[in-house]
């Protein structure tokens, strides 16, 4: 108890990225979670068209900034980005089914629950700037 | 302080300050983005020495052992000499050797230099015509046979480049060559792994050097080559390679053509659609995809469904130079 505790106390002042095992954590949680999104056939129309590395690349991007880690987006990079998406039909569902395999992965990864639920908060707080509402 | 050399130019790099900082503040237009190691868009190449290891994160490994690196994630440890991207490229005469055919539509050109001319099998080159005209095409040897590149052309009816190549070069011409690029080559690591090699056409030109550096290395894993084209016609070194699998007992080749006449000793169907139902999952294998560029991307995608890792997957797509 007391144990667990203490490390509490130490991993504070840590970031979520941190905590989760930086970098090396993302690439292992892009590659499952980009063959997730693959094979789901709801989602796969918006991920499939450009060159794979490209795509991993984007995903990467993605996954750093889902776990509080170094990156420059702002809001309106994420309409930019996504606003060609949004025309061909992206909207709340498809935005539901990524978080599905955000979290499928997470666990997979066996990632504790309290840091999936801060990563997926911070995901989900791009949700209208994603969608262009 | 450390300086920096960009084509004889020098900037001093202050110690707390990035390679992309201190090029910035020098006025130097170099492309960038993220400025956090994730976009890629500042990777540079370093001349003169190793690059600090952060510096390289999430590069492939190929791309490490040429001494590319993210400027943005670079404090130099010592003065560096720094290439970026494309910059003019140089470009050594070499001599026209042998220029046969090596089936109907396919010509072997061997071009022989001076010196001894430094890549790793499976890269290409830029060739250009003395009018300026340019095009790439993979080297099919391996950096220890002699001073020599090998070349498969395929003719491309109307090609402006290949047919020059077919009908307007003779042995003893010369022909300006550029540098070696592209990182899908051969590493001798990991000798166990599986090496998962697919082809079209004079895709099979980069194969042929990866596959010959491979067993070169005593690559001790799985190999095998799916090769690909419509007739049997159009394929080439079927000999040679059978002659290969007589010799190496890991190693796999399957001449596959998607026409409808298929003689015996050739497997029906696309040599990635064969490939894909020959292997249930792929998960730990080295993949080297070239020719098509339809097929490489589709295939990218296929084998990485298939369990291949990302960083394990190399390709060349030949695309063709917008007219
Ligand atoms: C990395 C890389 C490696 C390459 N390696 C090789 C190699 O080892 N061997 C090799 O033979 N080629 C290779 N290529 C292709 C080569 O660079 C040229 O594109 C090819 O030889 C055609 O050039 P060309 O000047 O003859 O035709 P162009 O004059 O450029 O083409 C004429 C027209 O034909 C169209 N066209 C191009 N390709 C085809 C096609 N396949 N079918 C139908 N129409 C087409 C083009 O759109 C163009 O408008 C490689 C390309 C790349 C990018």
């Amino acid at each position: 108890m007391s144990e667990s505790q203490s490390n509490e106390e130490a991993t504070t002042s840590a970031t979520l990225y941190e905590r989760i095992g930086g970098e090396a954590a993302v690439n292992a949680a892009v590659e499952l979670f980009y063959r997730k999104v693959l094979n789901d056939y709801r989602i796969n129309r918006f991920f499939g068209n450009s060159d794979m590395d490209t795509q991993i690349a984007k995903q990467k991007a993605f996954f750093t900034m889902a776990f509080g880690g170094p990156n420059n987006y702002t809001g309106q990079d994420m309409r930019n980005a996504h606003a060609h998406l949004v025309k061909m039909g992206l909207d709340s569902s498809h935005f539901d089914a990524v978080m599905e395999h955000l979290g499928a992965t997470l666990v997979e990864l066996n990632v504790p629950a309290e840091l999936i639920a801060e990563a997926a908060a911070i995901a989900e707080s791009t949700r209208n700037d994603v969608l262009g509402k | 302080m450390t300086k920096l050399t960009i084509e004889g130019k020098t900037y001093s790099c202050q110690p707390n300050e990035t390679v992309l900082e201190a090029l910035l503040r020098g006025q130097v237009a170099i492309s960038h983005a993220c400025k956090k190691g994730t976009c890629h868009s500042c990777m540079v190449r370093s001349l003169n020495a190793a690059p600090p290891e952060a510096a390289q994160a999430g590069l492939k490994s190929t791309l490490k052992t040429h001494h590319h690196f993210l400027a943005c994630l670079c404090h130099p440890e010592q003065d560096m000499v720094i290439k970026l991207p494309d910059q003019s490229e140089f470009y050594t005469d070499g001599t026209v050797v042998v220029n046969d055919m090596l089936n109907r539509n396919t010509l072997l050109l061997i071009i022989a230099f001076k010196d001894a001319f430094e890549f790793n099998a499976g890269q290409f080159v830029n060739l250009q015509r003395a009018d300026g005209l340019t095009r790439c095409y993979s080297i099919a040897n391996t950096p220890q046979e002699s001073n020599t590149l090998e070349f498969h052309i395929r003719r491309l009816s109307g090609g402006r480049f290949s047919e020059w190549l077919h009908d307007g070069i003779k042995a003893g011409d010369t022909i300006a060559v550029s540098e070696p690029r592209g990182h899908c080559f051969y590493l001798p690591e990991r000798r166990g792994q599986g090496l998962l090699l697919v082809g079209t056409g004079t895709g099979l030109a980069p194969l042929a050097g990866i596959l010959t550096d491979a067993l070169a290395h005593g690559h001790s894993g799985p190999i095998y080559l799916f090769h690909g084209s419509r007739e049997v016609e159009d394929l080439y070194r079927i000999d040679e390679l059978r002659q290969l699998v007589a010799q190496h007992q890991n190693f796999h080749y399957m001449p596959c053509l998607s026409g409808p006449h298929v003689p015996e000793g050739f497997t029906a169907g696309r040599a990635n659609e064969v490939a894909l139902a020959t292997f249930a999952d792929l998960k730990g294998w080295r993949i080297f995809l070239c020719g098509h560029p339809a097929m490489v991307n589709q295939m990218k995608t296929m084998v990485f469904l298939k369990g291949a890792s990302s960083a394990d997957i190399y390709a060349d797509a030949f695309l063709s130079t917008p007219a």
